[in-house]
């Protein structure tokens, strides 16, 4: 909803334009909806409007490639008062500072529901362990579930090569000196990757836990990765991202008996930034808690005949 | 730097609202809640309007700080940061402002005639 008057978004841009009245003036200021429902509201001076405006001589039309609007001034309207209109537009955009990312990842939604993908974006600061939970899963789920990842790093093509040993379908992005990957960098991908139907788009996003969580990618759910070799205050140090994310996956937790991390401490941060968090803890050198993420991981995706078979 | 990238945003969402008119100034309304830090935004600006409709144009910041409702008692507190305790204990909180990424405002140098 626009913040300014309450309609609807996607509704008429506001033109105003202000006028300085000069003194010993009456300033004569109007409203014109145009065909397209753009308004227009401004102001003349009182010679121009004794001039030409009480009969309204002059027509707003929308087909002027300049500025989207122009003025047909009437046959008594003098050049003095055309010099009336040379004043700045103001234009009331209230668009969202993300919306051409939001726009592409909209589509990108689109693109996996079409083919009946489920995307996860997995977020986490560097190290916490994606690529070995990845690989784990790959090697774990692979006979049951076609899996498909995007590996996003800022160079090498690493954990790419580490992924593709699995024998999954992979693609890095390298994003260079930026910091998250962007809707548009994952339609990219995606068209060089042509992931099977029905599969289970895994996108690895750049270790960073505060720039990831502005961009939607298009993803189904972004799952959270925290390792028990970091503080356990992370969630309220960065709670944008665990704001963000429906999912929290502990890893590393084979190490707890050696590090000092508080996971009872850890919980109640993370479910106080966002209480509607679903944890899992996992260790991917032992494969305790695995089950459940797997089970997790396998309700996300909608198999093509699950609607028969209910039936 | 994610505001490089949103920098770009909004040079090219305003660029393409003033149809090849310069722009006088434009106005943004951020909310702190949000992980936009607006020195940043304005230290890109000046990069990324170069060689645009938007190079020299003025560019106003309105920052709007943090409040969160309490999905228990409706009791409404300010946030520094994207969650908090309510009085009641709760940490159920909607946040109701302190998100806002918008552009609110463009001015133009267009001649009406």
């Amino acid at each position: 909803m626009c913040v300014t008057c309450g309609c609807s978004d996607g509704a008429q841009l506001t033109y105003t334009r202000p006028a300085k009245p000069v003194a010993d003036t009456e300033p004569h200021s109007h409203t014109h909806v145009l065909a397209d429902g753009t308004v227009i509201t401004h102001s003349h001076d009182r010679a121009a409007a004794s001039e030409g405006h009480p009969s309204h001589p002059h027509a707003h039309s929308a087909d002027d490639p300049q500025n989207g609007h122009s003025v047909t001034t009437g046959a008594k309207v003098s050049a003095r008062s055309a010099a009336a209109h040379a004043h700045g537009t103001t234009l009331t955009l209230e668009q969202n500072l993300l919306a051409k990312n939001d726009l592409i990842a909209a589509q990108n939604r689109g693109w996996f529901k079409g083919r009946n993908m489920t995307a996860l974006n997995l977020v986490s600061s560097p190290g916490a362990g994606k690529t070995t939970l990845l690989v784990r899963t790959i090697t774990d789920l692979r006979a049951e579930l076609p899996i498909a990842v995007i590996e996003g790093d800022q160079e090498t093509a690493n954990d790419a090569e580490r992924i593709a040993a699995t024998g999954c379908p992979t693609i890095q992005v390298n994003t260079g000196t930026g910091c998250h990957l962007e809707a548009a960098m994952v339609d990219r991908a995606l068209e060089e990757l042509s992931p099977p139907e029905n599969s289970l788009v895994l996108i690895e996003n750049v270790g960073n836990l505060v720039c990831p969580a502005l961009f939607d990618l298009g993803e189904n759910a972004k799952v959270a990765m925290l390792s028990v070799t970091e503080g356990e205050d992370k969630p309220i140090k960065y709670p944008h991202m665990f704001r963000a994310s429906q999912v929290m996956v502990l890893t590393k937790i084979d190490l707890l008996p050696y590090v000092n991390f508080d996971v009872q401490q850890c919980l109640d941060y993370a479910y106080q930034v966002n209480p509607h968090l679903q944890v899992f803890q996992v260790s991917a050198t032992t494969g305790e808690g695995l089950d459940a993420w797997y089970d997790w991981l396998k309700s996300t995706v909608k198999w093509p005949g699950a609607v028969d078979t209910a039936c | 730097m994610h505001e490089l990238g949103i920098t770009q945003n909004i040079v090219a969402i305003a660029t393409e609202h003033a149809h090849g008119a310069k722009v006088r100034r434009l106005s943004l309304e951020i909310g702190q809640l949000t992980a936009i830090m607006p020195e940043a935004i304005q230290f890109c600006f000046d990069v990324c309007a170069q060689g645009t409709p938007l190079e020299g144009a003025q560019l106003e910041i309105i920052q709007r700080p943090g409040r969160g409702q309490c999905r228990e008692c409706g009791h409404q507190i300010a946030l520094e940061q994207p969650f908090g305790v309510c009085d009641c204990g709760s940490t159920h909180l909607d946040i109701i402002q302190g998100e806002e990424l918008t552009i609110k405002e463009l001015e133009t140098e267009t001649l009406c005639a």
